[in-house]
């Protein structure tokens, strides 16, 4: 029951991140290899504003703000300028500025992993602690329902989430309904961001260390749990996020443990040889 | 001074000079056909229109304003719909949400009920099925709610891109009747159409397209009593 409980926290984070891969893909139509390191990014964010301020509520909105801002920019001056070029070299760029991040980080930070902070602390839930559910997972586990909960809504029940999708299915259709398919590729990056940003802060709640490949694992990851939910899917990618977070607990928790790392990812070849459009992926028929 | 005026455009794919020099005019309230065989140019020169393709050399003035350098989604704002070839509803998004989204650039609400309102007395089968999926509607169904969404922007001009393309015979008339009952209520229609013989009968003066050329123009009654149309296009 608590390995469920943890597994279905770290999923949620996963699912976060997986939804910003998901949702770039299914309307820009490019694998953003450096939304992982939007993350990482979230959780130097955090680790500087609480320096400064000592105010975790500041540093969670520094964070959000930042990420959006990031995951803007990086799509107006990477991937935007690429728009028609071969998906190849969208490819090459997105891990470009993967590195970039990364060095960047490096620069600033150091490779050495930094402490966040002391006044990084959930307070203790006596009762939920008890039963040794740790508070990070429980506030973990609910803001992410919450906010996919939200997403799902916004998806649905906006003018904004309902071009998403017309972009996503047709985007010459999209064109032809009056939709601004640039405004909506920037709507996405900044979503997809502001969720990443979110799932550092979780991350940071379990491991409250920064260093600049923070985002790596938890990226590559949560890009597996996109295709076997299904790229371009969004409840996709919180089926896969979630599967793969409990997974991952359960494996840790059993004699499995050492074998984690290659489950998780042999899950991924088994999903795509039975289901090759992944979980809840819809099968492309050809336009004649 | 016609509602939209096609001046000289040409238009190339790469290398290849997919239309050569085509004007064409719409008066308002007329219906307007682009006929023609395959590869003529007929849909190069709506995506032209529209704005979806960019003319090298030309004009498209659309009530009296240069539109060929304005982008496609901004042209919708203007005043001009675009039913494309091979309909491209959103095949995962209800009935009721494709024709909001032909609503996308609007933002006074009751007129846009008003508008779905007059979609339906158009289309009853969608007012049937508004909370279907559009994916699962039968091919006559989807051109009625490609042409359904288009009207919901409240368009001056409707550009119709092959309209019967793969319907039963039977739908290809109910189409073409409603075209009749839009052309009625006072829209405007471009209306390109491979069923030559279709299109002429209810248009009100025609085109004739050749490898991207326009080859003859007039009259749509007079051209389905013209021998070299009868024999080329109407296959008699």
């Amino acid at each position: 029951m608590i390995t469920l409980i943890d597994g279905l926290s770290l999923g949620s984070i996963y699912a976060l991140i997986a939804l910003g891969y998901t949702m770039v893909y299914g309307i820009a139509k490019m694998l953003n290899f450096a939304h992982g390191d939007i993350i990482m990014v979230g959780a130097y964010a955090i680790m500087v504003t609480l320096a400064a301020t000592v105010s975790p509520i500041a540093a969670i909105i520094a964070a959000i703000v930042i990420c959006t801002i990031l995951g803007i920019l990086v799509e107006k001056l990477a991937y935007k300028p690429l728009r028609g070029a071969s998906p190849l070299a969208v490819l090459i760029t997105a891990i470009g500025v993967s590195y970039f991040l990364q060095g960047l980080a490096q620069l600033v930070f150091g490779s050495q992993p930094k402490p966040v902070g002391s006044a990084w602390k959930l307070p203790a839930i006596k009762a939920i602690n008890d039963i040794g559910i740790t508070t990070s997972a429980a506030v973990t586990l609910i803001c992410g329902i919450i906010i996919m909960v939200a997403l799902t809504l916004f998806i649905k029940y906006t003018k904004t989430g309902s071009a998403m999708l017309a972009v996503s299915e047709d985007r010459g259709a999209a064109i032809l309904m009056g939709v601004n398919v640039n405004k909506i590729i920037s709507i996405t990056f900044a979503i997809g961001s502001a969720l990443a940003a979110f799932a550092g802060m979780f991350y940071l709640f379990q491991i409250p260390n920064t260093e600049p490949t923070l985002g790596a694992m938890p990226g590559i990851t949560a890009f597996t749990a996109a295709v076997i939910g299904g790229i371009g899917s969004i409840p996709g990618a919180m089926v896969g996020g979630v599967l793969l977070g409990v997974i991952e607990k359960f494996c840790l928790a059993s004699p499995l443990a050492p074998y984690t790392v290659a489950i998780k990812f042999s899950l991924l070849i088994v999903i795509l040889l039975v289901k090759p459009t992944g979980l809840l992926g819809k099968v492309v028929r050809e336009k004649v | 001074m016609a509602m939209l005026e096609v001046k000289n455009i040409e238009v190339c794919y790469g290398m290849i000079r997919a239309i050569k020099n085509i004007s064409f005019e719409i008066n308002k309230g007329e219906i307007v056909a682009l006929i023609g065989a395959n590869g003529a140019g007929k849909t190069t020169t709506l995506h032209t229109v529209s704005g979806l393709l960019k003319p090298t050399t030309g004009q498209v003035l659309f009530n009296g304003k240069d539109i060929s350098k304005i982008p496609a989604h901004k042209i919708v704002t203007m005043g001009m719909a675009h039913v494309p070839e091979g309909r491209r509803v959103f095949q995962q998004l209800s009935v009721l949400d494709n024709l909001k989204l032909g609503a996308y650039t609007r933002t006074d609400k009751k007129e846009i009920a008003e508008n779905l309102k007059r979609v339906y007395e158009h289309f009853p089968r969608l007012a049937e099925r508004k909370h279907q999926i559009a994916g699962t509607l039968s091919g006559g169904e989807q051109q009625m709610l490609a042409m359904g969404r288009a009207l919901m922007s409240n368009p001056d001009i409707i550009l119709m891109d092959e309209p019967s393309m793969g319907l039963s015979p039977l739908l290809v008339k109910e189409i073409f009747t409603i075209i009749e009952e839009l052309h009625k209520a006072g829209t405007t229609i471009l209306l390109v159409e491979q069923n030559a013989k279709m299109a002429l009968s209810v248009a009100n003066r025609a085109y004739v397209l050749e490898t991207g050329s326009i080859a003859m123009s007039g009259d749509a009654k007079e051209m389905l009593n013209n021998d070299d149309i009868k024999k080329a296009y109407l296959g008699q």
